[in-house]
């Protein structure tokens, strides 16, 4: 900045050097700028516009049939099922891994020694590859020699078939959601914590916030806003993205009891090709995450700015 | 806060916090302990965590044999390695422009970079099918790389560190006559380490991991990744032997986990700079 100001005593040259500038500057940006266009900008046209045809691959011509995939996508009843299943995973997965990664950060930071002990292992799930651990959980919840119903007959309760029946299979794939995801929000709380000032709390102790509630209440939970905002909003995206638990567990069954929304579109897509139909799902899906941003930009706007 | 902590609050948060950490611990452990032991163990004592017949080596084999590790791990390794050398080596020049240079095209950048955010490969991944598909190149590195190339979430990253840096660091390297691709070579890179490190995780942890990608363009066991090798196994294997899929899943959640383990402090620092995954 300094130099552009210094230089401006000569302002031919200062113009020559900024253009100079503004050329490397592109030259810079430019293989950014082509591989977004190519991978980004693209084919985000192209699924919008494919959402307006019949196309499916594997037969050369296709025609444009207006919002005829949309008024059908209406009354599917796979896609409304998928659409209400996704919606059911993310009102459990999200607001229980938000406050568990909050109570677990909570905890861990009033720990002494074995602090460090405890977040590596909330945080493990996260770097495990989540297709292998999948594999683990279908184990635990096997209906007859898994673990888990194995130990509730002990206590005399008949377990369930987890995966295997259409009352419990969403329930159980949101147990494998909440495992992995709680220690992601724990690290992120974490972060926001510590980034808390310390005077605050001797602060809130001389007004009278006697209690670890008050002080929660009166210091924390506001300080932690952006922080929370963030995390709201990623494990809401999260949770509606899920897909590889599904597809490797339960492909959408017992009867589309687990049919989500990613797993749909890629069925519909990949599996049997309507191209043009799976893109107006893709269309819905890509709606969804836009009003999710507008969301979290209107809080931040509005709440979040405590200081 | 903590000078006030009576000793029974101390316990009861260390109880909870154990018990939690039991919950979050359990699969792994159930996962060691199934693959040591045999079918039949497997079917009477499911609770019983000691194997009654040691039979890890059994079950290891059986894994290495059905599932072609070396290939699935080396693809691993060249897919996330050539995806994170891309988004590296194009990001950091367009957010040094961005940030350090008078780029009038700057701010359509950043609106371009917003909304590619939002943009994730569920979203683009059918019409690139389709283009991958008449290039003919399903079943090949080039289409698990490429529309990686580009991460507009390195660039955002990037763009916020090299705010921060200090300008003076750069005037010096162009008083000494450096090209502005020499200052990004060597000033720049260099500085921006913790970053770069920071991204890696979040990237190698991402691709590792994803499915979605790898399932839709191959279809072929030799360019399958890790997670799409596991899935080709247990389907091979009709998902009943659980000795020998616990182990199969034991030998690939272990390169990554380990790495975790050995550098947790710059995986937890990686994953709250980024702050994003999948």
């Amino acid at each position: 900045m300094s130099s552009v100001a210094v230089a401006g005593n000569v302002p031919s040259a200062a113009a020559l050097r900024q253009r100079s500038e503004d050329r490397t500057a592109w030259l810079l940006a430019l293989p950014a700028i082509v591989l977004l266009l190519l991978f980004v900008l693209l084919p985000v046209a192209a699924v919008i516009f494919l959402g307006f045809t019949d196309f499916e691959l594997g037969y050369g011509k296709f025609r444009l049939v207006g919002f005829e995939n949309y008024a059908h996508l209406l009354g599917d009843r796979t896609f409304r099922r998928s659409l209400w299943n996704t919606s059911v995973y993310t009102a459990i997965v999200a607001p229980v891994s938000i406050v568990l990664g909050l109570g677990v950060a909570l905890l861990i930071e009033g720990e002494g020694r074995a602090r460090g002990f405890f977040r590596t292992v909330y945080f493990l799930p996260v770097a495990s590859l989540i297709v292998a651990m999948a594999t683990v959980w279908q184990y635990i919840f096997h209906p007859t020699i898994g673990p888990l119903n194995a130990l509730l007959s002990l206590a005399g309760i008949p377990g369930p078939n987890w995966l295997g029946a259409s009352n419990t299979v969403l329930y159980s794939l949101s147990i494998i959601g909440i495992w992995q995801s709680v220690g992601f929000n724990m690290v992120l709380f974490l972060a926001g914590l510590t980034a808390i000032p310390r005077e605050l709390y001797a602060a809130a102790h001389v007004d009278g916030a006697r209690s670890a509630l008050d002080r929660f209440f009166l210091v924390t939970w506001p300080m932690l806003g952006p922080t929370t905002l963030f995390v709201v909003t990623i494990s809401i995206t999260n949770a509606v993205k899920v897909f590889e638990t599904v597809k490797m567990l339960t492909d959408g069954g017992p009867n589309k009891a687990s049919e989500v929304l990613l797993f749909t579109i890629y069925q519909e897509g990949f599996v049997y090709l309507r191209v043009g139909y799976a893109s107006a799902m893709t269309v819905v899906f890509l709606a969804i995450l836009v009003v999710l941003m507008l969301l979290q930009y209107r809080v931040l706007d509005r709440r979040v700015h405590y200081t | 806060m903590r000078s006030t902590a009576i000793p029974a609050g101390r316990i009861i948060r260390f109880g909870l916090l154990s018990l939690g950490a039991l919950m979050i611990l359990a699969p792994y452990i159930f996962m060691i302990s199934t693959a040591g032991k045999t079918q039949s163990d497997i079917f009477t004592s499911s609770l019983s965590l000691l194997p009654q017949h040691f039979y890890f080596a059994e079950n290891f084999a059986k894994a290495l044999n059905k599932v072609p590790m070396a290939t699935l791990l080396w693809n691993g390794v060249v897919v996330c390695g050539l995806i994170f050398f891309f988004q590296v080596a194009v990001a950091i020049p367009c957010a040094y422009a961005m940030a350090k240079l008078k780029f009038r095209a700057a701010r359509l950048m950043m609106v371009l970079v917003m909304l590619g955010l939002l943009v994730p490969i569920h979203a683009t991944a059918l019409p690139l099918y389709v283009a991958f598909d008449r290039l003919s190149l399903l079943n090949s590195y080039t289409a698990l790389v490429a529309p990686f190339t580009i991460s507009v979430f390195a660039i955002f990253m990037f763009l916020q560190f090299f705010r921060a840096m200090p300008d003076d660091l750069l005037h010096a390297a162009r008083l000494d006559g450096m090209s502005e691709l020499g200052i990004v070579a060597r000033v720049i890179v260099p500085n921006a380490w913790p970053a770069v490190t920071a991204f890696a995780i979040f990237s190698v942890v991402a691709h590792w991991n994803d499915l979605y990608w790898p399932l839709i363009v191959v279809s072929k066991q030799a360019y399958a990744t890790p997670p799409l090798g596991l899935m080709y196994f247990r389907a091979a294997e009709a998902g009943d032997d659980y000795g020998a899929l616990m182990a199969a899943t034991l030998i690939i959640t272990l390169p990554l986990v380990a790495a975790f383990l050995l550098a947790q402090k710059r995986f937890v620092e990686g994953i709250t700079m980024t702050g994003l995954k999948g």
